[in-house]
């Protein structure tokens, strides 16, 4: 029986430049999606049809990477049809594993391609040993993708009940700590990110440069303004600063990204399957950049994880891509847990 | 609305017959004409294959903020258009330096936007599709079908950046 993978390195990939960046500059595997609701980034334009993934399977294949595909949207009766063909598509081209959240489409995947790879995505929300052993035993899930509302305690006490494999996101940008639950975006645009495919959809959104600075609305109400020095966010209700009791400040949660490099030594001692890069959504230069300094990092705490210690010019260049002003180890680090 | 003329009694014979084959003239800014002309000739043999239809005919401003330059176009089936007038869409507003890193795949808009280096105001959904059906296009196959020595230079350049 093969090794069990560890520290995997897992990048975004919205298109075929961005997949070939991620493959070029040392990912193990990249996550990808295709040009509709059944990811949960459906932007205009971003994503795969059926030409570029088979072309993005051959070519990240043929270099011994894997291709996952995400199906991570939670279909409705009248659309069904539109998941089944999707998971059939990634079946029939070949792809290494399908990620999932909707039970009935994990139902619809193990029956019909009983082969295919299933994993548990981010969206199924799994926190807890029993649920993503509930997965396992019901529909097969090999491998499932911790929120990212877990401190390395409790990841832990997830690892030692499952024979599950464990993904954790090692980079990006950051959601509020209900993830897979939120109905924030819903309530401002009317569209949930678990049936639309996307928190705050392009058409509700829109920025503007005033004499008090750049404001952002969603579906025309004002959710931010910045400075002409503030570094933005995305256009998250999350993310927005509102007035509460005659303060203005960011009443739910700052724009941060996470940054989990410090913790790598720990994640392999653990026995992290995999590492997840946030960021479908992004250019192919942010992949090539992302992919670069966490290839570098993982090799680095592979060899010794004792002498491990993220170098600042991989620290630095991360920031850079970051939203919101500053980086964060998220959940992860909890003294007090 | 009548449209004014221009008067160009000074300009010598053979460039009043250029303007005079440059019917939009009086009203097109020229390097809005010199923008189309250049992104038909380097872009658009890679572009053409996108499907567009959805962005026919859309008004699209690019504000080169460091110099002053205000770039009005459509895109159209047979490519890029100047605009007449000063009316978009979406307007894309960066440095000279950061759309020259933009184009060479350098740098992603995402993180120009975080560091309020990008800004992208109006139809944000029209600028979105545009930046992802843009970063869909593989810069190598781009470089390939521009203008010889043009292709080159635009690796080049890319090649150099990287290695700073």
């Amino acid at each position: 029986m093969p090794n069990p993978p560890l520290l995997e390195l897992i990048c975004p990939a919205g298109s075929l430049p961005a997949l070939k960046a991620a493959v070029d500059n040392g990912a193990d595997g990249v996550y990808l999606g295709l040009k509709d609701n059944t990811n949960a980034r459906n932007f205009s334009g971003l994503n795969f049809d059926e030409k570029s993934l088979v072309e993005g399977i051959r070519y990240a294949q043929g270099k011994r990477r894997k291709v996952l595909m995400a199906l991570n949207t939670y279909p409705q009766p009248a659309t069904l049809p539109r998941w089944h063909k999707a998971v059939d598509t990634a079946a029939t081209l070949g792809v290494d594993a399908i990620i999932l959240a909707d039970p009935g489409l994990m139902a619809y995947a193990r029956k019909t391609h009983p082969q295919l790879r299933l994993h548990l995505s981010v969206q199924g929300s799994a926190t807890s040993y029993e649920a993503v052993n509930f997965y396992r035993e019901r529909f097969g899930i090999q491998r499932a993708v911790l929120p990212r509302v877990l401190s390395l305690a409790q990841v832990e006490n997830v690892i030692e009940n499952t024979d599950t494999e464990i993904e954790l996101f090692g980079f990006g940008g950051l959601c509020v700590m209900v993830e897979g639950r939120c109905l924030l975006s819903s309530y401002a645009c009317g569209d949930s990110p678990n049936t639309f495919g996307a928190c705050s959809p392009g058409h509700a959104v829109r920025w503007e440069q005033t004499p008090k600075g750049m404001e952002t609305r969603l579906n025309g109400v004002l959710i931010d303004r910045y400075a002409d020095n503030e570094k933005a966010g995305y256009p998250t209700l999350c993310k927005g600063r509102f007035e509460v009791q005659g303060e203005t400040y960011y009443a739910l949660e700052e724009p941060t990204s996470l940054n989990s490099m410090d913790m790598l030594p720990e994640m392999a001692r653990l026995g992290i399957a995999a590492i997840k890069i946030e960021g479908r959504q992004r250019s192919p230069a942010y992949v090539a950049q992302v992919t670069q300094v966490w290839r570098a990092a993982i090799d680095a705490v592979k060899k010794d994880r004792t002498t491990f210690k993220p170098l600042p010019a991989w620290q630095t260049a991360l920031a850079k891509v970051s939203e919101g002003s500053m980086n964060t180890l998220g959940a992860y680090y909890r003294p007090w847990k | 609305m009548m449209l004014p003329t221009l008067h160009l009694p000074a300009l010598p014979k053979p460039l009043l017959r250029l303007t005079a084959a440059l019917p939009a003239w009086p009203l097109t800014p020229p390097t809005s004409r010199a923008f189309a002309f250049a992104a038909n000739l380097a872009a658009w043999p890679s572009l053409r294959e996108l499907d567009w239809s959805h962005v026919h005919g859309r008004h699209f401003c690019v504000q080169v903020s460091d110099i002053g330059l205000q770039l009005f176009f459509t895109l159209h089936a047979d490519g890029f258009r100047s605009e007449r007038r000063s009316r978009a869409d979406v307007t894309f507003t960066a440095s000279s330096a950061d759309f020259a890193r933009l184009a060479l795949r350098l740098e992603d808009p995402d993180t120009l936007f975080f560091n309020r280096k990008l800004l992208i105001e109006g139809d944000t959904d029209l600028g979105l599709t545009v930046k992802n059906m843009l970063d869909a296009v593989e810069l190598e196959t781009a470089a390939a079908r521009m203008p010889a020595g043009l292709g080159h230079l635009v690796l080049a350049l890319r090649r150099l950046a990287l290695k700073d």
